[in-house]
């Protein structure tokens, strides 16, 4: 016999799907079957009953071969580690739950660390501009219900984001579009022609580097004034037609991705783009929102901001918090050499930072915790795998446009695992026995 | 639990009509008795003043619209960061400090009891997290309501009893703790950049009144019996002549009598006052209309309101009225942010600056003492900055001054760049009245408790009461020499007790207490046409399913305190 859970949160990327359904064996042991999800959080959830996982934490050893130790010997190193280091960096907190970055925090005051999320690479930038200009902003439901002008900008959700065209974007029915796709026109932004870009009504196919040129021609025919013949690789009158879609709807959103945010321009792109959007309410009712890609990132961002006011690259380091992008941001701090030891949880720095940053990591103590094998848990000294959030433990996680919602453990992880709130509580309680005798 | 004794205290207590006495105050297991054993620690309170904990009826602390506001706001850290200290987590923010710091600053000042003013139902679990992420103080928050599309369309029938059934169900899963109505059907105008400025504007498509909302969620409130009334930010906030849709809303609630058993006898709260009584027709014929307002207060029993005071302060305004912060963004041209909430409601956030140098910004200080100061019975009218919208909840001993003081508001006015508009657009230069400690204690204490239905158990130092007490340096038999001192005393208090836990000794945190969240379990009828409309529209319009809606207790309610309502009708 075998269960039928539902109401599956997926834990992989920020559109957070809650509407998966998993088939697991009796004894909840062995997830069998899931349905509804993308083929990418299909992947997540089937991946954690492969029988190559690693299921206790391994040391690295001088020869470059790996000593399996035990969790407690793993919990000794991390809170020695954090406990000797100057400068140690917390960082990643993506792929985890509210719960574990809470705890991870307050490891962080303890330890005087310096903390941040993946947003260093990905949507940092928009925090910046959302510093500097606002957010008028939506939850995805009002997508559904209302929205009839969509913009995909620098983002190609057909791949990276597979169920946010059909749960919220483009064809579902909602309460005043109650013809789904047809009621709806999409405008994609980007040089490629992208699967998303396949599907627009007017695909903007912006010259590379240029999205700050062609936003700053789209707020000039919004007033009608004078334009060039042709504005970032676009002719004019296909300019004028965009501005003019969406000068005529009802209800509109601009959705962004890396492509806007780092490429050249960066934070000032999106100043640009939330500049439309204000402009845009001039005429009709527009929102933006970032296309957060972990599942979490977006929590992250919250719990720094309730917890040290800050949505990443925070500085603990003066005992109270500072935020300072360029200067308290992680890829800085690594290429500067300032840091003197690293711990990463829920992410992988080594896959995405410029080579630069990661050499450092391999020559510094320094502790991975992931459940799966990747190029950070290579470089680093301490590898410690934990139990699959969103799928062997539950949590709490924010979604895009951040709405929370409470992840559900579907299968028991392997015989004694650990979660990453369980490893972070006895490193939080090792560190404070340390901390109280120094 | 330790037994404790407040030793020779000035007690101001409303609730036992205490006026100044010298009074001992014996706590016990939490709660104030009659009696200690000689065991008890003593705690001098010679030449101090003992009141309650007090209770914030309308603050804006946790959830998500606080919580963009620190995000997108670095620059409110700059100068108020306070590092890790003895028991306290590191803290910062000024207008919109972290959690652990709103804590410490209410406990800090005396407050032990607070209430999150809108909470969007939707994202009840993160406003849940902040709430079990604040320590010391304990918690409650309102879901909003006014622009439900549940309500909107029961109402638009005048379906009282499935109104009843759905808020008796929202209060459940969110744990929420009262009926918030903000901009009835303005907000859900604001969906399509639109906008009800007064109580007869239609609602977009919904076809529904502002004036039918509002009555009906009063009929719904007093139908359910909840410990508070219908808590209201009406129409058309902030604009110049805006009194009138403030008298127009208040007037709605004639003929209404409070059904309930907690004590509380109004139907009506009415927050932030302030920004709700102004005159004229522009901003530079502005003027008060505290008056008019307050003479409609002063003759209905039946309502009661909080002030919004204006500290004149830089901070940042937040609220469930998305279009009003889309104007104001359209006035001061500082960032706007804006989330729009499916099915539900919306809110924005701007910062803003209340500059001594202009004259709106100093008018509305003055509005903002007006009300109280001519509010006859101060146990229905309650001191607020609808924090951080007017100023921060931290300016409370400030505004407190300027109540207790003439002279203090005196040497404000003089401080105005437009001294002379000041005093002829309000008539803050001839109110003479000064608040006594009995009727701060009022305004402060047993008022908002008895308005939020929970006189039995806060807001006084009655035995069996919780052992909510502050100590205040602050000796009543001496003539106060400099106001200064006022605000000085009521910022750090000597002793604060929660829940018969002493957490701060000379302004210092020793302990973070048991925090509780405070919620309403309504018990309704079965309603199975509200079931049916509930999951019908998560099925069909919601972006999540009904069932990972909920607020579960285990993550985000830890220690839930359960206020009961048999609502079943036979």
């Amino acid at each position: 016999m075998t269960k039928t859970i539902t109401d599956v949160v997926c834990p992989f990327c920020g559109t957070l799907c809650d509407d998966i359904e998993v088939i697991v064996s009796d004894d909840g042991k062995k997830l069998i079957e899931v349905d509804n999800a993308c083929v990418i959080g299909t992947e997540k959830f089937l991946h954690s009953q492969s029988s190559d996982r690693i299921t206790r934490p391994r040391m690295h050893q001088e020869d470059g071969s790996w000593k399996e130790i035990s969790y407690d010997e793993a919990v000794e190193y991390t809170a020695q580690m954090l406990a000797k280091a100057k400068k140690p960096l917390m960082f990643g907190w993506s792929s985890t739950n509210c719960e574990a970055q809470s705890v991870g925090n307050e490891i962080a005051e303890m330890s005087r660390a310096c903390c941040d999320n993946t947003a260093a690479t990905c949507h940092g930038t928009s925090l910046i501009a959302i510093q500097d200009v606002g957010l008028p902003s939506c939850t995805l439901g009002e997508i559904k219900n209302r929205a009839d002008r969509i913009i995909f900008w620098g983002c190609n959700p057909a791949h990276a984001h597979p169920r946010h065209m059909s749960r919220y974007s483009i064809f579902p029915r909602g309460f005043f579009t109650g013809k789904g796709q047809m009621s709806r026109k999409l405008i994609v932004v980007d040089p490629r022609v992208t699967d998303t870009a396949k599907m627009a009504d007017i695909h903007l196919q912006v010259e590379q580097g240029q999205d700050y040129e062609l936003l700053d021609a789209l707020r000039v025919a919004f007033k009608g004034e004078w334009l060039p013949d042709v504005v970032a690789g676009i002719p004019s009158e296909k300019i004028r037609e965009a501005a003019d879609v969406l000068k005529s709807g009802r209800f509109g959103i601009i959705f962004f991705g890396m492509g806007v945010t780092q490429s050249l321009g960066k934070n000032h792109n999106i100043d640009e783009a939330i500049a439309v959007t204000k402009d845009l309410n001039e005429y009709t009712k527009f929102s933006i929102m970032p296309m957060r890609g972990h599942y979490n990132v977006t929590g992250s961002g919250e719990v720094f901001a309730w917890q040290f006011g800050f949505p990443y690259a925070v500085d603990l380091t003066r005992g109270f918090a500072r935020y300072n992008p360029g200067d308290t941001s992680t890829i800085d701090l690594l290429t500067r050499g300032e840091i003197d030891a690293m711990l990463t949880i829920g992410s992988d720095p080594g896959a995405h930072f410029p080579i630069s940053a990661v050499k450092p990591i391999a020559n510094m103590p320094s502790v991975c915790i992931d459940p799966h094998l990747t190029p950070t848990s290579g470089v680093s000294k301490l590898h410690v795998p934990v139990a699959f959030n969103g799928v062997e433990t539950g949590g709490n996680c924010y979604r895009m446009d951040n709405v929370p919602i409470d992840c559900r453990k579907v299968v028991e992880p392997p015989e004694g695992m650990l979660t990453d709130e369980e490893f972070l509580i006895k490193v939080r309680d090792r560190l404070k026995q340390l901390k109280g005798a120094a | 639990m330790s037994e404790y004794i407040i030793k020779n205290g000035h007690v101001f207590d409303p609730v036992q009509g205490i006026k100044g006495d010298k009074k001992d105050i014996s706590i016990k297991d939490g709660k104030i008795v009659d009696k200690v054993s000689s065991s008890a620690k003593v705690i001098d309170a010679r030449d101090k003043t003992v009141m309650a904990g007090a209770v914030e009826i309308h603050a804006h602390i946790a959830g998500p619209k606080v919580n963009l506001g620190r995000i997108y706001r670095p620059e409110d850290k700059l100068f108020s960061c306070t590092p890790t200290h003895g028991m306290e987590r590191m803290g910062g923010g000024a207008s919109i400090p972290t959690t652990f710091k709103t804590g410490y600053e209410y406990a800090k000042m005396g407050y032990t009891t607070a209430m999150e003013a809108a909470m969007p139902p939707l994202f009840s679990r993160h406003v849940h997290e902040e709430i079990r992420d604040t320590p010391i103080i304990d918690e409650g928050a309102f879901p909003v309501f006014g622009n439900n599309w549940f309500v909107l369309e029961y109402l638009k029938n005048h379906e009282v009893e499935n109104t009843a059934a759905y808020i008796a169900w929202l209060l459940r899963v969110t744990k929420g703790y009262a009926v918030k109505v903000v901009n009835p059907g303005g907000t859900e105008a604001w969906a399509w950049g639109l906008n009800c400025l007064s109580v007869n504007d239609p609602v977009p498509y919904f076809d529904i009144t502002p004036a039918e909302i509002i009555k009906g969620l009063i009929e719904a409130n007093e139908y359910l019996g909840l410990p508070h009334s219908m808590h209201i930010h009406p129409n058309n906030l902030g604009n110049p002549g805006c009194y009138e849709t403030t008298l127009e809303t208040m007037k709605l609630a004639e003929g209404f009598k409070a059904k309930n058993k907690f004590g509380r006898e109004q139907v009506m709260h009415l927050t932030h006052t302030q920004f709700h009584s102004y005159k004229g027709t522009n901003w530079g014929d502005f003027e008060s209309g505290a008056k008019e307002v307050t003479d409609y207060v002063n003759k209905n029993k039946n309502i009661t309101i909080d002030t919004g005071n204006v500290t004149l302060d830089e901070t940042t305004t937040m609220t469930a009225d998305g279009p009003f912060e889309h104007h104001l963004c359209g006035l001061n041209h500082l960032k706007w942010a804006n989330v729009d909430v499916e099915l539900e409601t919306a809110a924005g956030v701007v910062p803003y600056i209340y500059s001594p140098n202009i004259s709106v910004c100093a008018i509305q200080w003055a509005i903002g003492l007006e009300i109280p100061l001519m509010m006859k019975d101060p146990m229905r009218c309650y001191i607020t900055t609808d924090h951080p919208n007017a100023g921060p909840f931290t300016r409370y001993p400030r505004v407190i001054k300027w109540l207790m003081s003439e002279k203090a508001r005196e040497t404000q006015i003089n401080a105005f760049k437009h001294k002379d508009k000041v005093l002829s657009q309000t008539s803050i230069g001839s109110l003479d009245r000064e608040i006594s400690l009995y009727e701060l204690a009022q305004m402060t204490r047993a008022g908002p408790a008895k308005s939020l239905g929970l006189s039995a158990m806060c807001g006084g130092l009655k035995p069996g009461m919780d052992a909510d007490v502050a100590v205040y340096n602050f000796n009543p038999d001496k003539p106060v020499a400099n106001p200064d001192d006022i605000e000085t005393a009521f910022s750090r208090c000597a002793a604060v007790f929660k829940s018969g836990v002493l957490v701060v000794q000379n302004g210092e945190i020793i302990s973070t207490g048991h925090k509780r969240t405070l919620w309403v379990n309504a018990k309704v009828n079965d309603n199975p046409q509200v079931m049916r409309d509930i999951s019908e529209k998560f099925v069909k319009f919601y972006s999540m399913t009904q069932n990972n809606y909920e607020a579960l207790g285990h993550t985000f309610v830890p220690n839930p305190y359960a206020v009961e309502v048999d609502a079943t009708h036979a």
